[in-house]
Order: C-alpha cells, then structure tokens, then sequence
C-alpha cells in the first residue's frame, strides 16, 4: 500500500547551524519524487528524516494522516536503498533480501516465496547464493533494491543510489529502477545531485538549494520556465545576459547592451515595469543569424563538432564568453575570428529580476507555492 | 518507546564503565602519585624527588635508561626499515616463512632472548667457550649496556618491520614509477621517495619501540648486570631486598610516567607533520632482484632473521638435553618438561585461566567502548576513550605498583588474587584492542547499521546481528594478538603475583632466576608452542594477514 507524504515547516538543526529552517513539501501517492540539489544543499539530511535516521527539530512528517515524527525507524516501513548500498557483507545474496522478511517474523515458506519474487524480479536469481564480495556493482544495486522493495514498504527512499556506478551503468539502472517502480506502484523519494539523472527519472523534482526549496515541478516545467535563476543555472546549461526590460505603451521590449532589442510578449502583468533585468538563453536558444542582420555582435572564438550538434564558443563587444549549440550543417563550419549576430528564440529564452528570485515570465508552473495550505 | 529503553541499556555501561575506570585506573594512578609526594610524617613534600635527582646513584639510572632507549630505537630502524624495505620490493625466496619467524621473534618475552643469549655468549656461554678454545680469545663481554642493546634490538626490530610492511603495502606502485620516470631511482628514491611516504609509519613504529625499550625490565635485570636502568631501579625500590620504599618507588614512577608522556606527545605532534592518508589502487609488486644485488639482500635477511631467531632455536634444543640439578649433561629426554611441568603444576592452567578470563574481559570491553566512542560519541564516551589510553604511556611495572598500592588495604583487598592480575592484564591490553576495534568499527559504514533498522530489526538485534559479525574478524584477530601479548606479559604480572597465580612466563622466569636453565627451556618452549599455535589461528582468521600491536 502506497502512502503520501506530507511535510510541513520541518527544520533540522545539527547544533547551533541551522540546515533547513522552514521547508514543506507534499509528495503524491506512488509518484517517483526527486530531490535534487548541490551538495550540502540539505537534500540527503531531508530524505534522513523521512526514514527516521535523522532528528527532526520542528515541523510535522505525516504519511498519508499519520504522524511519523517520533516512530522508531523500524516502524515505519520504509524501503532504504543506500549510497554504498550497505548490503550485509557477511550474508548472502539471499539472505540479505530475506533479512527485512525475516524480522517481521513472516511465515518460512512465505519468506522464501517473496525473496525467490523479487530475486527473480531484480534478475539477480542467479546469484541467490553468493556472498556480496562477490558481485559487481549494478548487481549489489539490484540486490538493495530487491531487499528495500520485498518488505512491501509504503515509501521508497533512495539516497544517490547510482552514484557508485560507472557511466553506461547508471544510465541502464536509471530504466531498470523507473520501470520497477511503475511496476510496484510505489511513492518514492529519490536524492540526487546529477540534474540529467533526475530528469530522465523522476515524474516531479524538487530542487533545492541552502536548505531551501527552489521550485518543485515536472522536468520540462524546470527546464523551461525555471522559477528562479538558481533553477535555470542548475538544470542544463545556459548564458546570462544583463539587459533592461523597457516598458512602453504596455509593450515590453528586452535592450540589451549594444543596441540589440527584443519584443517580449509573455511578461507576467505585475512585472510590466521597467527595469535592469537577467535574460537567461540556453545554447540551443540562439540563431545565428544571415550576414550582418540585428541580433548580439559577436566574434567566433573556437568551435567543436560533435555529430549531432556544433558548438560555438564567442565573446560580445563587451567580452563576455557565450556557448552556442546549433544542429550541425552540411556547410562549413564558421571559422574562428568570424563575425556573428545572434538573435535568439524570444519564446524560450527566460528572464528574471535583477536580483534573480523571480522569473517575471508567464507559465511558471511551481507546486512549492501550493504546498503551504495542505 | 524502543529508544527510550535502549537509551537506559547504554547508559548503564556508560556508567559501569567510567565506574570502572575510576576505580581500577584512576584511582590507583591517585595512589601511586599521592605517594611520591607524601612524607612520612604526612606532609606534603617532594623530598624523594629530590633524593632521585641529587644522587647519581640513582639519576644515572634514567641517562642509562636513555642511552638504552635511544641506541635501541635508532638500531631497530636502521635494520627494520631496510628489511621491510627488501621484504616487500623484491622476491625473498621462503619469504612466507622469514615472515612467521618475524613475528614469532617479536612476541616473544624479552627476558627470554636475554637469558638464551647469555647462555651463548656469556661467561660460560657455548659460543664463547667455543672459541675460546678454539682461538684462544674472549669475545666482548655481553653484560651490561651492550647485552641490553643487543637483546632488546633483536627483540624490537620485527614491529618496525611489520609496522613498516604495512606502509610499504599502502603505497602506490604507480608513485615509484613516477619516482623512476623522473629520475630518481634506487638508494636516492629509497630515501626521497619512500622513506618519507612511511613517516608517518615509522614514527609510530619508533614510539612503539622507545615505549617497549624503556619499559622493559626483564632484560636488563638479567642480562644488565651493574648498568642500572629506570624500570629495574622501581622494581628493587618496590621489592628489592635491600627494603622496600614505596613512596620512592612512586616518585620514580611518576618521573618514568612523565617522561613516556613526554615522548607520546613528540611522537604526536611529529606525526601531525606528516600525515598524510594513502591507499594504493596498485600496490607494490615484488620484482625479482638480480645478481650482486639478489645475493647480498638474500644474506642480510636471512642473516639478521636467523641471528634474532637464534635464541629461540637454542631453547628448544636446550629443552631436550639432560639436567643434573642446575647442569646440563649428556642425552636427551622429556625429563625437562616432565619434571618443570610437574614442579609448576599451576602455571599452565593458571595462564589459561587467566589470560582467557582477561582476554574474554578485554574484548567485551573494547567492542563496547568502540561502540559507544564511534557510534554514540559524547562527552562521556570521549571522556572513557582519553581514560583508556592512559596506560598505553605507562610503564607495565608502574601500572603493577599502582594496583598494589591501591588495593592492598582495605575498603578493597585485591593482592595475590586471579582478580588483580585480571585488572591488570585488562588496563595494560586495552588500549590496543580499543584502538583496533574503534579502526574496525569506522570502516563499517553506519549505513549498514541503517539499513538493518529501517527493514525492522531492532538496535539490539542490529548490534548482535549486523554489527558485531561485521566487526568478528577483525576482533577475533586482534584477540589473538592480544592473547599472544597477554601470556607472555612478566613487567605488570611480576609485581603482583604469587604463588597460587603464577603464570607461564612467571614461571620461565622463576626458573631463570633460580637458575634451572633446563626447566626454563621447557616451559619457554611450550610458550613458544602456543604461540605458534595461536598465530596459525590467526593467520586462519585474519583477511589482512596484518599484525598490529
């Protein structure tokens, strides 16, 4: 049985330094959740005190409308798959799977039907028998996963899970770790600092930063209308320009130094004001334009071809660095030192307050707001 | 609900613990220091430090210790170091074998090798009436400093070679190939290269060495003769026959404790300089040696193996021969066994009795405290965790007058008891099996812990299930080491025994004393017996295959 999560104004002190001070957060019944962030951005310390390992100093945790606050962590029936995986080095394959089964003292032929199940389900049966020395890595991930999940948890917690593990690896075990928890129906918490991880994983993200919430949302929601500059920084590449929004006649327009003018008609109505304002534009955002039409003036520093895409890396007037990614042409690539005007895809681009706490464009779609009146 | 009672279990040991500390470590080390400052009409007074320092009959016994000391620490490194050095870079034929003779060599009693040594090269000794029959000539006398130099020397260099091993493993292959690639090879990159990446190593080796050295009373008092030194000088002002002084015997204590605290803390700050962690991806891999080379480091191993070995063998041999009285004859038989064993009928039980109850004490106590220092650290914990280290500064024989002074009056009679032996056995042992353990402990990530929680074992059963077997072979090694260390203790044990709880090692020495050579061998023989025995147990149970002291 699948459970939600609620948290409201949790706050974990360690001393006197406080790492989240006010921080809610509710997570949907068998949603795959991810809580990604920097390190000791606080996203490891929150999924701890959801299992119960960590204190909690304020706030209240409740799984659907249970208080989880003070229940022994043993109690809570929780599946826990761990950075290093902590499987039992002294048990085996089988065992280890067992050992949850075992002490909530389920009947011996059940406890082995269940293990064999998700042995079988894990793909990790034919090692039933070995000691965990033995394995490679991706084995041991399978064999915590398939001790987490066979106790038959309400919520899965999953704590960097792939961090261990070589490239290709961890890219096989991101499918096999979304397509068993479709198949279990399980809620899940997923904690991660790996931004492509947890978009290809998750069906919502949380990202945080100094213990606080920046923006929860589905992957595209983050990547394109990003709530804050942090979100647009951390999630994929991108460039910031500095330019003012120019409001006349209730047209906004973006200049930015140089001379090069934008219309941009999707400024949300309470930030139609004139000011200095940050205009992130992902590589993909610009167009190199023909010739020497309107658009930002820049000089070709170098370039790199990578099949699929050419990446251009050029400097403004004001020698400011921009990396430009285009689909890669049949033509020549444009050669260092060449002159370029780039005018950029006024729909995608976004553009915060000076500050960089705000997106002032339409379509931020953010469920931290949200989360407060539960 | 769970918590909370838990919560009362390790608190209780918290308590029992630090209860136990204070009586058995605290208060004795009170005892000894209250004595070297009250005079005998009670006042406060340093007279009998006074006493120390003004007479160079007995100040000189501290430049003596000194010289030992230092001479012996410098001598260690200057064979271990090379030795490790050859061990590990090249191939050593038998080299499985050379290493348990190392290691057999270092546990075994220093007042053994002392006394063997003197049956071969003191006044009567074989080879000494070898040649001069032979030649005509009287070799160097062998009492006195350089006799003690000699003994402690072969008996101390196997830490520094294992100490040094161990390093030499951590090091990563690919750093002395940079060495090579940027020309620095050979004698340059054994001392630019590798020397300094075993400082740290070394450092600790030599502290271990200096602490042994100074502390060691068995072989000087034996082989020593008029060179007095610090240890035996509290030993005679304890128990010696020309009266007893206790009060200055406690001085001499405290100024003994004072200066291996000194040391300790040099040790620690030098050692601070240096630190530094490694972990080889690729370690050393032994490449054979060629030509001149090959031949002079085959001879120098096997040379300076055999000479440390030498004594042992020749006990064993004198184990066999005939005695009549106090004299060897000729033939060979049992008889020394049968007759030493049957003279000291309670040493052998006695030494299982109570090494195993000291062991099984040592074990349980260390394990705990690990536990509580690693995983529950807090003031308390930290507090039993500087306790437990205290002895590891004080020399065995002080840590013996401490427990006497404390405990030979009421409200606590404990002298000439199994228990007083026990205690001390305990105090002087934990600090290496705590060290160990605490290392144990910190390599078992607390997630493991964790995750046995969160699939619903309680704490309890977390710590008996997934804890301690985690932490069985590692503890179960160093108990090893630990029984080895504890039956062949003399410098705590001598001071506190009697007649009802003497142990092997008491009774080799008894024998030595009394000069039955024959029954000595015997028993120093079966000694040998079980720790050789004891180290193909650890050697069954050990991963690493790594000794540690």
């Amino acid at each position: 049985m699948s459970v939600n999560i609620k948290i409201k104004n949790a706050v974990k002190r360690y001393g006197q330094s406080t790492i989240i001070s006010d921080l809610s957060l509710e997570i949907k019944e068998g949603e795959f959740f991810t809580l990604l962030g920097p390190s000791g951005c606080g996203k490891t310390t929150l999924l701890r005190m959801i299992a119960g390992f960590n204190t909690i100093e304020g706030g209240d945790f409740y799984f659907n409308d249970k208080r989880i606050n003070l229940l022994d962590p043993a109690k809570r029936n929780i599946g826990m798959v761990f950075q290093n995986y902590a499987i039992f080095p002294h048990l085996s394959v089988r065992q280890n799977v067992a050992f949850g089964l075992k002490n909530r003292k389920f009947p011996r032929d059940r406890i082995e039907a269940e293990t064999q199940k998700f042995l079988e389900l894990m793909k990790i049966d034919q090692y039933k028998d070995r000691m965990p020395e033995k394995l490679s890595g991706g084995q041991q991930q399978r064999v915590a996963l398939a001790r987490a999940l066979v106790i038959q948890p309400d919520v899965l917690l999953m704590d960097e899970p792939l961090s261990n593990l070589d490239a290709k690896l961890r890219v096989e075990m991101r499918f096999a770790i979304k397509e068993i928890q479709n198949r279990v129906g399980i809620t899940t918490v997923y904690v991660t600092h790996d931004q492509e991880e947890a978009m290809a994983i998750s069906d919502r993200i949380a990202v945080m930063k100094d213990g606080v919430i920046q923006h929860i949302g589905k992957p595209k929601d983050l990547y394109q209308r990003p709530a804050n500059l942090f979100v647009s920084t951390f999630i994929g590449r991108t460039n910031l320009l500095e330019a003012k929004l120019v409001v006349e006649a209730g047209r906004a327009r973006l200049a930015f130094p140089g001379g090069f003018e934008l219309a941009m008609e999707n400024v949300r109505d309470e930030c139609r004001k004139s000011q200095d304002v940050i205009v992130s534009i992902r590589p993909e955002e610009f167009v190199i334009a023909d010739g020497s039409g309107a658009g930002l003036k820049t000089i070709v520093d170098s370039s790199v071809f990578l099949g699929l895409n050419t990446h251009y890396f050029v400097h403004l007037e004001t020698g400011q660095q921009l990396e430009i990614i285009q689909e890669s042409k049949i033509d020549e690539i444009i050669p260092n030192l060449s002159g370029i005007a780039l005018s950029v895809k006024s729909e995608k681009i976004n553009v915060f307050t000076a500050d960089g706490s705000v997106n002032i464009l339409k379509g931020v779609s953010d469920d931290k707001t949200a989360v407060g009146e539960v | 609900m769970a918590r909370r009672k838990m919560f009362d279990i390790w608190s209780v040991l918290y308590v029992a613990i630090f209860a136990a500390y204070a009586i058995f470590l605290l208060y004795p080390m009170y005892s000894i220091l209250r004595n070297s400052v009250i005079g005998e009409d009670g006042r406060l007074t340093l007279q009998w430090f006074v006493k120390f320092f003004s007479a160079k009959y007995y100040s000189q016994t501290l430049i003596h210790s000194f010289n030992v000391t230092i001479w012996t620490t410098i001598l260690t490194l200057i064979i271990g170091v090379p030795l490790a050095y050859f061990y590990n870079m090249y191939e050593i034929k038998g080299k499985a074998f050379i290493q348990v003779l190392i290691i057999l060599c270092s546990m075994s009693a220093p007042f053994i090798g002392a006394y063997a040594w003197i049956q071969l090269l003191g006044r009567m000794g074989v080879v000494t009436v070898f040649i001069r029959n032979l030649t005509g000539l009287t070799i160097p006398n062998i009492y006195g400093f350089n006799g003690i130099l000699l003994v402690l020397t072969l008996q101390l260099f196997p830490l520094v070679f294992l100490y040094v091993s161990g390093a030499l493993k951590n090091i990563d292959n690919s750093l002395l190939e940079a060495s090579d690639n940027l020309g620095c090879t050979g004698v340059k990159r054994f001392f630019k290269v590798v020397v300094p990446l075993c400082m740290p190593t070394i450092l600790a080796a030599s502290l271990l060495v200096f602490m042994r050295a100074f502390a060691d009373f068995g072989t000087p008092l034996l082989i020593g003769e008029g060179y007095r030194v610090f240890p035996v000088e509290i030993y005679t002002q304890f128990l010696g026959e020309t009266g007893t002084d206790y009060s200055f015997a406690a001085a001499i204590s405290v100024i003994a404790i004072l200066i291996t605290a000194a040391f300790f803390m040099v040790q620690r700050a030098l050692s601070k300089r240096f630190a530094f962690t490694m972990n080889a991806l690729h370690p050393i891999e032994r490449k054979p040696a060629k030509g001149m080379f090959k031949v002079l480091i085959h001879f120098y191993t096997y040379f300076v193996v055999g000479l440390a070995f030498l004594p042992q063998l020749y006990i064993v041999y004198q184990s066999f021969q005939n005695t009549s009285g106090k004299l060897f004859k000729e033939g060979y038989s049992f008889s020394s066994y049968t007759t030493s064993i049957k003279r000291m009928s309670d040493a052998i039980p006695n030494t299982f009795i109570i090494g195993g109850i000291a062991l099984v004490a040592v074990v349980l106590i260390a394990i705990v405290i690990a536990y509580l220092v690693v995983r529950r650290s807090n003031v308390v914990t930290t507090a039993i965790d500087t306790m437990s280290m205290l002895p590891y500064i004080i020399p065995g024989s002080v840590v013996g007058i401490a427990l006497v002074m404390a405990f030979n009056k009421k409200p606590l009679v404990l002298t000439g008891t199994v228990a007083i032996m026990v205690i001390a056995l305990c105090i002087r042992r934990l600090p290496y099996t705590i060290r160990s353990s605490v290392a144990i402990l910190q390599q078992i990530p607390i997630t493991i812990e964790e995750a046995a929680i969160s699939l619903g074992a309680s704490k309890m059963k977390t710590f008996f299930r997934i804890t301690v077997p985690m932490m069985s072979n590692g503890i179960i090694s160093g108990a090893i080491i630990s029984w080895v260390t504890i039956i062949t203790e003399l410098s705590t044990a001598i001071i506190l025994y009697n007649s009802k709880t003497i142990t092997l090692t008491l009774a080799i020495y008894t024998f030595v004393t009394r000069g039955n050579y024959g029954y000595a061998a015997a028993l120093a023989t079966v000694l040998t017996a079980l720790t050789i025995v004891s180290l193909m147990v650890f050697m069954k149970f050990s991963k690493s295959k790594e000794i540690t002291f």
